[in-house]
């Protein structure tokens, strides 16, 4: 085995397999995917290596090169989270994960496209220009880590990691019909992920199949990282899925979450893995979770008032862009501000600000801050009668480039089924449930099925996607690109 | 729930935003629309409701006291725009 297209084929454990039983070399791994990232005709890489670097053989993760969001600091390599204001850095230091993962054996293979800050839903917010959806380059692939779940489902990339605040790994993973997994808040360090909400924000792995979600997240979490003060040590371990049946498992259908606003064939796919998981063994009842409803609500407070704090850093004096021809200080802040932003992040600065201003603060975030205990309790109480709460990932399938650009909200509701688990902190993953038709109804598209699960139950949760993964039998070759 | 031209250029004063009159029109009708969105959260009673400012109780998350060098100085001042005097350059405070 060594023709390049061969190597594609393989999923990544499969890969990292081969290469630790010898059938495979790892450089043959990297150049395969490499040549192809380096020819990425979806805009999917901002950032591609030329070469292996210092990356050690050998490892869990059998030298497979990781494709990494823009976000994720990476020393002496561009890392702008999508963003002008950032032009032209390269960090002096690594992020914990990145280094995590260099140490397990998996080298970078590029930097990932994605809206700028982590701010959106399709990938369009980005300094770089829009990401292409493989299965229809018309489309968007989803945000805000489009450029990740894009490479790996055209296979540019073998695997990748991003980064989800509100969805933005579950959604873009579902509209590019792979698998994306947010862990549980605090399961993997956020040290060195230029920050867009602190109290939301949490690395995973978009991937071909669960098996290799499982795999790319048991490197990324484990012991406590010492320079993220709310990292935590993970309870247990992480091993590869093996599970073939749901038997037992209580799986509940939230009814705040599938109804309006879901498009017919979202909903059509997402019955029929309900049926799939009930002759696997499962019990699917309705649940409640009364205040998910509000959810999107109390984020779009939450998470802009977080950002607007986190983003007052970028200020034209350490790094990244200056406005030139300003003769005060504030007039070089106010004025780089204004042309290295773009507009969505400029929005939810204002927003945050707004948001957080005298006169403001206990209507808005003090609300806020209580939907969000409201939500965390809905989900205690349904997790005390069921083993994992479902839904469809996104309310539609991937939509056409710049069909939701002009409105804000419309944008935002994407991100109705998912943020609700980002606001609880608990783990979520979505994995492909087959196609269904868009709403003009010229193209089958992916859909994705989101499974939460409690705090720290990660371990069950990719036993039971993998379960009903093996059971869908999803086919994602369609978006291979050839290169 | 609206907020008017004057509230937005308040706020941009306090998020150090430079914005053109074009931008402070459009970002008036932008935010309104969100705003009437988010005030949905004023529906509930939460009245006795704890705030969540974080998910996970983590208390005093402490690393060993051990000294280590600094970013040497010279690597931090390698990607800023302006450099003087060893220090990060601005223009004066005073126009």
């Amino acid at each position: 085995m060594s023709a390049d297209s061969d190597i594609v084929a393989l999923s990544a454990a499969s890969a990292a397999a081969a290469v630790t039983t010898g059938e495979l070399e790892a450089g043959a791994v990297f150049e395969a995917y490499r040549s192809r990232a380096a020819a990425d005709p979806l805009n999917a890489f901002v950032w591609v290596a030329e070469d292996v670097g210092a990356n050690r053989a050998g490892g869990a993760l059998g030298g497979v090169p990781v494709a990494v969001k823009d976000l994720f600091c990476t020393e002496g390599v561009p890392s702008q989270s999508g963003s002008r204001i950032l032009a032209g850095y390269r960090p002096p230091y690594s992020a914990t994960v990145v280094e995590r993962i260099a140490a397990a054996g998996g080298p970078l293979l590029g930097k990932t496209n994605q809206d700028e800050f982590a701010m959106g839903s399709s990938t369009e917010n980005s300094a770089f220009g829009p990401t292409r959806n493989p299965w229809d380059d018309s489309r968007v692939p989803g945000g805000s880590s489009g450029g990740s779940a894009a490479a790996v489902a055209a296979r540019l990339a073998p695997w990748a990691i991003g980064t989800d605040t509100g969805g933005s790994i579950r959604q873009p993973a579902a509209l590019c019909g792979i698998v994306g997994l947010k862990p549980t808040y605090g399961a993997v360090s956020r040290y060195g992920m230029i920050a867009f909400a602190s109290s939301l924000d949490q690395a995973g792995p978009l991937t071909r199949d669960v098996t290799d979600a499982a795999l790319l997240f048991s490197v990324m979490t484990g012991a406590r990282d010492p320079l993220d003060s709310t990292s935590l040590d993970y309870p247990g371990s992480v091993e590869l899925p093996a599970r073939r049946d749901l038997r037992g498992v209580r799986l509940g259908v939230p009814v705040e979450l599938t109804g309006e606003g879901i498009e017919p064939g979202v909903l059509a796919s997402f019955e029929a893995a309900l049926d799939i998981a009930r002759e696997l063994g499962a019990s699917v009842e309705p649940c409640a979770l009364p205040h998910a409803g509000h959810a999107l609500a109390a984020y779009y407070v939450l998470a802009p008032a977080e950002a607007s704090s986190n983003l007052a850093r970028f200020d034209g004096v350490r790094y990244g862009y200056r406005a030139s021809g300003a003769d005060d200080l504030l007039s070089m802040y106010t004025r780089t501000r204004h042309d290295g932003f773009g507009d969505e992040v400029k929005r939810r600065i204002m927003l945050g600000t707004y948001a957080l201003s005298s006169g403001y603060y206990d209507a808005f975030y003090g609300r806020a801050q209580r939907v969000r205990t409201k939500i965390s309790k809905d989900f205690s109480a349904a997790f005390e009668h069921f083993d994992f709460i479902v839904t469809p990932t996104a309310p539609g399938v991937a939509f056409p480039l710049g069909a939701k650009t002009a409105d804000p909200l419309a944008m935002y509701l994407n991100d109705f089924c998912t943020v609700p688990m980002s606001l609880a902190g608990i783990p979520a993953i979505s994995i492909p449930s087959g196609l269904a038709a868009s709403p003009d109804g010229d193209r089958q598209l992916p859909v994705g099925f989101q499974f939460a699960a409690a705090p720290f139950c990660e371990a069950a949760m990719l036993d039971a996607a993998f379960a009903l993964e093996q059971a869908i039998g999803f086919d994602g070759s369609a978006a291979a690109l050839e290169v | 729930m609206s907020i008017d031209s004057g509230e937005v250029r308040h706020v941009a004063r306090l998020a150090r935003l430079e914005l053109s009159e074009e931008e402070v029109e459009r970002m008036a009708g932008e935010l309104a629309g969100v705003l009437r969105h988010i005030a949905t959260i004023g529906e509930l009673d939460l009245d006795g409701v704890e705030p969540t400012s974080h998910v996970v109780s983590v208390e005093n998350a402490l690393r060993p006291d051990v000294p280590r060098p600094c970013l040497p100085r010279e690597r931090a001042l390698e990607s800023a725009p302006e450099v003087a005097d060893d220090g990060f350059a601005v223009p004066s405070p005073q126009a």
